[in-house]
């Protein structure tokens, strides 16, 4: 298991690699790229088709004139090749706007009269940027480049015709037509036909999760009617011809056919065609033709490429570029008008050069010299800086400790490099349930049966102690426990639970040997839905003991006291395990054996009369006909005891009491208390530790042979969903195990009874209509058949009816159900997913009527689907109900934490799942969604227009409530805002349908506006992404939408930020987010503490960037006034270009990576924080504004005080420029000391070395350029100057007033204002601690009237869970 | 991202708990409030106050003598005479009086001043050879296109010194002369050394093809500057070794001045014998000026100038009073400042802690 583990995650791994993005699926029309394909053009592929020969077979020239122009299974990824690379990457760069304008520029100084600098110079950013980016893209590349190989050079075995054998060769060799033989769990190297499988039934299961994400076997069929069916030897006079349709890439459709030499022709289908990466599981080997490869594979077509988001801060920078635009042409024009006029006013100087030009002319001229002089005003080089701080930001995402997940060993997966600001700026998080605020691993926790609660408070227990194992062992990772005191013991571990142990993790094996004995040489693995925690069942004592009774001798004694399970009960708890362990698809199979054979029938324990017996003694009045049961075994001691009890054991039907142990019959009770107290002072003796030594207890009693037990064990349960794994695991913690499966019959063992074989009649799957699946078995005991089923209470509990006949009956029965129901909807209190579990038995007569009509519904060809529906909806009638389970699908740790931390932050969530809305809600109180103050709005309907007055009645509900409140909470002085109570809208699938037509969104936009929070049940994938989409383009909010599945891919790509959990269902989420992590908890720091940085820094940055060259910009401009606008520069342009170039770059590359304007802590702490960002605070047009203007002066000053301290003096060019261009650079530098919030020993080392490396370079340049650079050689300029105190004078006098008023701001802004909004966030924190108490306090005494759910048309809303919301 | 090393164990891809990867560097927080801006304020304007003090007092012992002599006295002939252009190489000289009240001591600076003759235009700036300059032959006969339209003469000859720059240098001559008790006496003036040692020694040097070349055989060949009245090689007829491109007013002059109103050195008095020994003593002098550098094209303005210096440069009252104008207003912001933080801020102590 271990291995088929490995293998997954590389095969992630690599497709992870080779597809930076992108594939997805659409398994079940998802509303994605294909879905919407298929609408525009659906006769796409229509039209040509593809002929698929044999490679090596006998038709060689057919397949040579066929089959030579598809491609090999080799597959090349990469964008460029080693000779390709430059003129491709060249032109794909030249592709950008900013570097049009560099070419631009460049090109405009090559004409002589608007020359500015050399030539070559204004080439230098251009070049730089070029190869910036040229290098990034060719790492990219070769990474790309190595996946692609790792995955060419996989080894498959492929036919060869020559050996007549199956030979080793690499993916990159297969080619169409090869036959591929592939082994369990080896991944599929090309599209195939499925033309052989091991499997006696000619089935092979498949694993699609690097395809679409799903964990579940899939069942793919061999080629019906094959010639040589079974034989796989024969492949090399594989004569016939396949067609099918040309490579597409609908992952859910293929058609085509095969023709047999003798003419036949073969339907293909989907279910032929296994997919390229896909795994193939449970089964031992399979033989297939390729008929795609390489590229031509629907999963390589479905690769697209990686999608490019655009933050929301750089559309923000993008206007703000256009200004700087607008301000270069100001300033350039001005200098063109002051150049014409100044030219108007001499004639002919001696000075001047070419003064036959008309000042016009002149103007015009100078214009685009400016440009080229004034180029850095527009921050191009920006986008090249803002690209390699995202990257340093996402290292440090990367790095985060408080990501990664210890028992998965995972990091965080930052997919999308450009948005990490985004994440500081999320308004609204559309959060998918299942998996994401759940772990997704259903836990069976308790159930009723016969009316009778079965608490499993062990088991519940259990689940809190691996809790606390687990903290105490995963200790090294910091989490905040919650400190929640919930009411129950089910809110409890509902609300702490950390997560399962997998494959890694370091728990001491001695602790969990202690704790759990069942299962504690269990090859540890993990495979679909079969986490530890799902399978450690720890049964409910009393259950237990009364399934005991069936078998232990302690029966016959205690038989006819009250205080036992009456023989009615017996059976109904017997039928509730059969139906948990029949009643479901799951493929059983055990890691020492080949997978998916059923075991051999082991010796049953007891002789099949004595069942038989008690079958039919305790079933309802009309089971009464035989026909032969399908045990096979031999009598066994229980013979005697089962006949007692069949002779004692009475028809009194005892009222099933509400305390199970609280009547019983005093002439028994001694022994019968003697042994109860026994059992119970052991459980209570020992608490936790201790629970398995009753565990130990009851195999005593059961006389259990280890060997069983070690069977018992290896068992391996792979489910389509984690419900019904959960269910078996529990039917199997009470003996009652699912050992094999196969397509008639069941292998089932018995408490006490041994193996059975279960003939299995018919399975009716799940269908989200009717809710429920069904089995269809003939009765291993009583022989008769058997219908069980199970499904959503609201379903159930309408199909269950009061059987007819003795009142006795009735009664008892009335009072199972009005049992059961009071104990579903407590579990549904408690969040925990419920299911009930019916029974039907048929009469034989009944039974051939109802086989007749289904026979033909499945033989029909036209509309077989509404005919098997309408005939399982006949058959799952007049149920007798059995009882309800309990399936705890645990919230994953810190969720309801992390909830309330993003709330704070003043993030809406949205809850979209598929689930019902009970569930829903429950999950919704679970994770603090939901709060006790909270009032609940609940929309369903079935119309338009119940749908539009709903809408309508809800607003005024709303507006109302929120009136009330405004007024109740007048008299507490505060808004409504500051208090915990608020709307939260539920609304179910076919009401949001509605509600997100064309005329009815704007109404549900504004109704959604006022909620807290919204939770969209029953939702469809696509009408999440629509969701999102709405909320996201109405309100022009950033929208986050994090989800685990493939129903989730659509929303996570309309999102502005799309977040993938990677957990149970694999990769798909994942592969279409932005960012993958591994727990919901992640979000917290992630939105907090990263997305406010990684917005702050970058903002700080941007502005910072514009400052720095909007004030050096304007130093040159302001020398055009004192030399005629010419657009001559007072610096060696070498020196101007390499300023912003090299000397001033790299600080604002650590600002925007290092800096941290609040501490994480804080920030943790203080969620509210998050709302700067969020209202993009620091980033704002005012700001922008604010910045030039704080450059403009800063430049002024450095303009001036050097141009009065040399006015009139003999100072040249050059050396004028030298204390300018020195007083700015400490200005610049000395300015992001000031601006930055923290300094480390990087942030000096780089200030240092950027002022070393300025001086350094204008020194050795005055030094040794003697003509370097024509005609401005600086050669004396600097050592000169830089000899001179009065250049040290002026810099200093320069400096200080330059950055005087922006320290005076700082200093009386975080005088006045910073400590302030500290302050009060603190206040408001234990202000609002304590107003939330005295809200509460207010709202339960104010309640009834303010909180009224709104159920119209809304049946399926209980009462009970209505009030429970209160 | 980050490459993950290859690690064995279960938690091969845990990053490291570094404090630089975790984003825990120590760090200090410049949180400038009040209490820390403060301090340094009041230090900032004591510090610019004692600089601003002691700056003028510096200034105050220079002395500058100005003399605008465009069209003053008698050059006011050679003004109108140069108007026009027919008469461009027509002599003219003129006297200007220079009355010195107070002795200038130690070293006397005579500087050229030119008002709104743009030095600093694009064009011109680059319109010079420094190739040509630093003696380079094949640039003497094959000059830099940057020298355009000073690049040849009409006949094709190659322009020593080309461009702009070289063809307008100033040409005017002074001669400064003493009125004292003995009779007017010239007062030496040196016309070297008064260029930076890297100019004269480094980046102009005369062509050298052969040892026993004379300068004028070295420019053979080349043009003069169309603007010029000599050739490059005679411009300075009393020191021969001052001539061709190392002389000094030709270097002085190619240093572009960096705005249109400028002063260039001319000479430095030779303080060697009585009464110059200790700078120029007090009493009438007069400048004989001839007169040939045109300005009305300009509407520009010529002047000389005598000055002492000091360790910063010449009288500019500028700096002084800049620094004590700053000295004052980042007083007045403490001051301010310290109200603020008395009245609303001192809370914020307590907060901290």
């Amino acid at each position: 298991m271990e291995r088929l583990h490995w293998v997954q995650h590389r095969c992630r791994q690599l497709l992870a690699g080779d597809s930076e993005r992108g594939w997805y699926s659409a398994p079940n029309g998802l509303p994605n790229k294909n879905f919407l394909d298929r609408h525009s053009s659906p006769q796409r592929v229509s039209g040509k088709r593809r002929t698929v020969f044999a490679r090596h077979g006998p038709h060689q020239q057919e397949y040579e004139a066929a089959s030579k122009k598809y491609k090999g299974n080799a597959i090349r990824t990469t964008k460029y090749s080693l000779l390709t690379f430059l003129p491709m990457n060249l032109f794909q760069q030249f592709h950008r706007a900013a570097n049009l304008y560099f070419l631009f520029l460049a090109l405009l100084n090559w004409v002589p009269v608007v020359e500015a600098f050399q030539k070559e110079i204004t080439m230098i950013p251009l070049v730089v940027v070029l190869t910036v980016i040229a290098i990034k893209d060719a790492l990219e590349d070769y990474r790309r480049y190595l996946f692609d190989k790792k995955v060419n050079n996989n080894v498959v075995r492929v036919f060869c015709s020559k050996q007549k054998t199956y030979v080793q060769k690499c993916w990159k060799d297969v080619q169409v037509g090869d036959f591929v033989r592939l082994s369990s769990n080896e991944i599929i190297p090309a599209d195939l036909l499925l033309l052989y499988s091991s499997d006696p039934r000619g089935v092979c299961y498949i694993e699609t999760s690097n395809l679409d994400g799903e964990t579940n076997l899939k069942q793919r069929q061999v080629v019906s009617d094959l010639p040589f069916q079974g034989a796989e030897l024969t492949l090399e006079n594989f004569r016939s011809r396949i067609e099918c349709e040309n490579p597409n890439n609908d992952l859910s459709r293929f058609r085509g056919y095969m023709e047999h030499p003798n003419g036949v022709r073969v339907g293909l289908h989907n279910s032929n065609l296994l997919l390229r990466s896909c795994t193939i599981r449970n089964t031992e080997t399979v033989v297939g033709i390729v008929v795609y490869a390489g590229h031509e594979t629907k999963a390589m077509m479905n690769n697209s490429g990686p999608r490019y988001k655009r933050s929301q801060l750089e559309k923000r920078l993008n206007t703000d570029v256009l200004w700087c635009v607008v301000l270069l042409i100001v300033m350039c024009l001005t200098a063109a008008v002051g150049h014409g006029l100044w030219m108007k006013n001499l004639k002919d100087p001696i000075f001047q050069v070419d003064g036959e030009t008309s000042p016009a002319l002149a103007g015009f001229y100078v214009f685009w010299t400016m440009i080229i002089v004034l180029q850095v005003l527009i921050p191009i080089s920006l986008y090249v800086s803002i690209e390699i701080v995202k990257l340093g930001q996402i290292y440090f995402i990367h790095n985060d400790l408080a990501l990664y997940n210890e028992q998965l060993d995972s990091r965080i997966q930052c997919r999308a490099l450009n948005i990490t600001e985004d994440l500081g700026q999320i308004q609204y998080l559309f959060s998918d349930k299942t998996g994401t605020l759940t772990e997704n691993k259903m836990v069976f926790r308790r159930c009723s049966i016969f009316g009778v609660e079965y608490p499993h408070e062990e088991n519940a227990r259990r689940l809190e102690v691996y809790e606390a194992e687990k903290t105490e062992a995963g200790g090294r990772s910091v989490t905040l426990k919650s400190g929640c005191s919930g009411k129950s013991l089910s809110c409890r571990s509902l609300s702490c639970n950390r997560s399962s142990v997998s494959l890694h993790t370091l728990t001491d094996e001695a602790e969990e040997e202690e704790e759990d004995q069942l299962t504690n040489h269990i090859q540890r693995k993990t495979s679909a839905f079969c986490s530890r925690v799902a399978r450690e069942v720890v049964p409910d004592p009393m259950l237990v003991r009364k399934l005991n009774w069936l078998r232990s001798p302690v029966l016959t004694l205690s038989d006819g006291s009250s205080g036992t399970p009456s023989s009615l009960e017996l059976t109904y708890i017997t039928d509730f395990f059969l139906a948990l362990a029949m009643c479901n698809s799951v493929v059983v199979s055990s890691p020492s054996q080949p997978r998916h054979q059923v075991p051999e029938a082991r010796t049953p324990l007891k002789s099949l009369e004595e069942i038989k017996l008690m079958f039919q003694r305790f079933s309802f009045s009309p089971f009464s006909t035989l026909s032969p049961p399908q045990i096979r075994g031999s009598p066994h001691s229980f013979t005697s005891r089962l006949f007692a009890r069949g002779k004692t054991g009475s028809f009194t039907f005892p009222t099933p009491p509400d305390n199970t142990t609280g009547r019983s019959e005093p002439g028994l009770e001694d022994q019968l208390e003697t042994s109860k107290l026994d059992s119970l002072s052991r459980a209570e003796g020992k608490d936790a530790g201790g629970m398995e030594e009753r565990e130990d207890g009851t195999t005593e009693n059961t006389k259990m042979s280890p060997d069983e037990r070690d069977y018992d064990d290896e068992l391996l349960y792979e489910a389509e969903s984690p419900d019904e794994a959960a269910l078996v695991h529990a039917a199997q913690a009470y003996r009652c195990t699912l050992r094999g499966r196969s397509a008639e019959s069941l292998l089932v063992d018995l408490p006490g009874i041994g193996s059975l074989v279960v003939q299995l009649l018919h399975i009716l799957p799940f269908d989200s209509n009717r809710k429920r699946m069904s089995v269809v078995i003939r009765h291993p005991l009583s022989g008769q058949v058997v219908v069980y089923t199970k499904g959503a209470d609201s379903v159930i509990m309408d199909l269950t009816e009061t059987p007819k006949g003795a009142d006795h009956a009735q009664e008892i029965y009335g009072h199972i159900r009005e049992q059961t129901q009071k104990h579903l909807d407590s579990y549904a209190r408690d969040g925990l997913r419920t299911l009930c579990i019916a029974k039907k038995v048929l009469e034989e007569e009944e039974y051939e009527v109802w086989l007749k009509r289904q026979l033909l519904a499945e033989s029909s060809i036209e509309n077989r689907e509404e005919l098997l529906l309408e005939s399982a909806q006949r058959l799952e009638t007049h149920l007798t109900l059995l009882g309800t389970t309990g399936i705890l699908d645990r919230l994953q740790e810190e969720v309801p934490e992390t909830i309330e931390a993003l709330q704070r932050a003043g993030i809406k969530v949205w809850v979209l799942t598929g689930d019902k809305k009970e569930t829903a809600i429950n999950i919704a109180y679970a994770c603090k969604l939901l709060r006790p103050n909270d009032q609940l709005l609940t929309a369903s309907c079935g119309s338009k227009e119940a749908c539009a007055a709903l809408l309508q009645q809800l607003r005024l509900e709303v507006q109302h409530g929120e009136d009330s409140l405004t007024t109740g909470a007048g008299n507490h002085g505060k808004s409504s805002s500051d208090c915990g109570t608020g709307f939260v809208l539920v609304t179910d699938g076919c009401t949001l349908d509605w509600a997100l037509q064309e005329d009815l969104k704007n109404d549900f936009v504004v109704l959604s506006c006022k909620c807290k929070a919204v939770i969209c049940c029953r939702s469809t994938p696509l009408q999440k992404s629509q969701v999102v989409q709405l909320i996201r383009d109405q309100l022009g909010v950033m929208a986050l939408a994090v989800g685990d599945g493939a129903n989730d891919v659509s929303m996570i790509q309309v999102a502005d930020v799309g977040i993938g959990i990677s957990g149970q269902e694999g990769m798909q989420a994942v592969m279409s987010s932005d960012f993958a992590v591994s727990r919901f908890k992640h979000l917290r720091k992630l939105l907090l503490v990263h997305g406010r940085w990684c917005y702050s820094r970058l903002a700080n940055m941007i502005l910072y960037f514009i400052y720095k060259n909007v004030m050096y910009v304007n130093l040159l401009f302001w020398y055009q006034f004192f030399c005629g606008f010419s657009g001559s520069v007072m610096t060696n342009s070498w020196v101007l270009i390499f300023f912003n170039l090299l000397f001033t770059s790299v600080p604002p590359l650590i600002y925007g990576v290092l800096d941290r304007d609040t501490p994480a802590d804080t920030l943790m702490e203080l969620p509210e924080l998050y709302q700067d960002t969020q209202s993009s605070k620091v980033y704002i047009p005012s700001m922008f504004w604010f910045t030039v203007l704080d450059a403009f002066y800063q430049s002024l000053v450095c303009f001036f005080v050097p141009y009065f301290a040399y006015a009139g003096s003999d100072v040249g060019d050059l050396s004028f420029g030298s204390p300018i261009n020195a007083s700015a650079l400490l200005i610049i530098l000395l300015h992001q000391v000031i601006e930055s919030h923290t300094l480390t020993w990087i942030h000096v080392l780089v200030l240092v070395f950027s002022s070393s490396f300025y001086f350094g370079f204008v020194l050795l340049f005055s030094v040794i350029c003697v003509t370097c650079s024509p005609p401005t050689n600086p050669l004396g300029v600097e050592t000169l100057q830089m000899s001179q105190p009065l250049f040290y004078i002026v810099c200093a006098l320069t400096t200080v007033t330059a950055l005087l008023p922006r320290l005076l701001f700082r200093a009386l802004h975080n005088t006045l204002h910073s400590s302030a909004a500290l302050k009060s966030a603190q206040m408001d924190k234990e202000d609002s601690e304590r107003y939330r108490r005295r809200m509460q306090c207010w709202n339960l005494k104010h309640s009834p009237a303010n909180r009224v759910p709104v159920c119209v048309d809304n049946p399926d809303l209980e009462p009970n869970s209505a009030s429970v919301m209160s | 991202m980050g490459k993950v090393k290859e690690k064995p164990g279960p938690l091969a891809r845990r990053p490291d708990n570094s404090a630089f990867k975790q984003q825990r560097l120590p760090a200090w927080s410049p949180m400038l409030t009040a209490n820390t801006v403060l301090p340094f304020f009041y230090l900032m304007a004591l510090i610019c106050l004692l600089l601003g003090v002691w700056l003028l007092l510096t200034v105050q012992s220079t002395h500058e003598i100005k003399k605008d002599y465009t069209d003053l006295g008698t050059c006011q002939l050679c003004h109108e005479m140069r108007k026009d252009v027919s008469n461009a190489n027509k002599p003219c000289s003129c006297r200007v009086d220079i009355p010195v009240e107070k002795a200038l001591k130690g070293d006397v600076f005579i500087y050229y001043g030119l008002r709104n003759f743009h030095q600093n235009l694009r064009r011109y700036m680059d319109s010079r050879d420094d190739g040509q300059m630093l003696g380079r032959q094949n640039k003497l006969k094959d000059p830099s296109t940057y020298c355009m339209p000073f690049r040849k003469d009409k006949d094709g000859r190659p322009i020593a010194p080309c461009g702009a720059v070289a063809n307008s240098m100033f040409n005017d001559t002074f001669i400064l002369k003493y009125h004292g008790r003995s009779g007017p006496e010239v007062v030496p003036l040196l016309r070297t050394g008064i260029t930076w040692y890297t100019d004269k020694n480094v980046k102009y040097r005369n062509p050298k093809t052969q040892e026993n070349f004379t300068l004028a055989q070295e420019f053979n060949g080349t043009a003069k500057p169309p603007f010029w009245g000599k050739p490059v090689y005679e411009l300075d007829e009393h020191n021969p070794i001052n001539n061709g491109f190392i002389n000094e007013a030709l270097i002085v002059w190619m240093r572009e001045a960096a705005f249109p109103n400028f002063k260039k050195l001319y000479g430095v008095l030779h303080r060697a014998q009585k009464p110059f020994i200790n700078g120029l003593p007090v009493g009438n002098y007069s400048v004989e000026i001839s007169y040939n550098f045109p300005v009305q094209y300009f509407r520009g303005r010529k002047e000389v100038v005598l000055t002492t210096l000091t360790w910063f440069g010449g009288q500019n009252h500028f700096l002084p009073i800049a620094y004590l104008v700053t000295s004052s207003l980042i007083f007045l912001m403490a001051v301010g400042l310290t109200v603020v933080w008395w009245k609303y801020g001192k809370g914020g102590k307590n907060m901290k802690a």
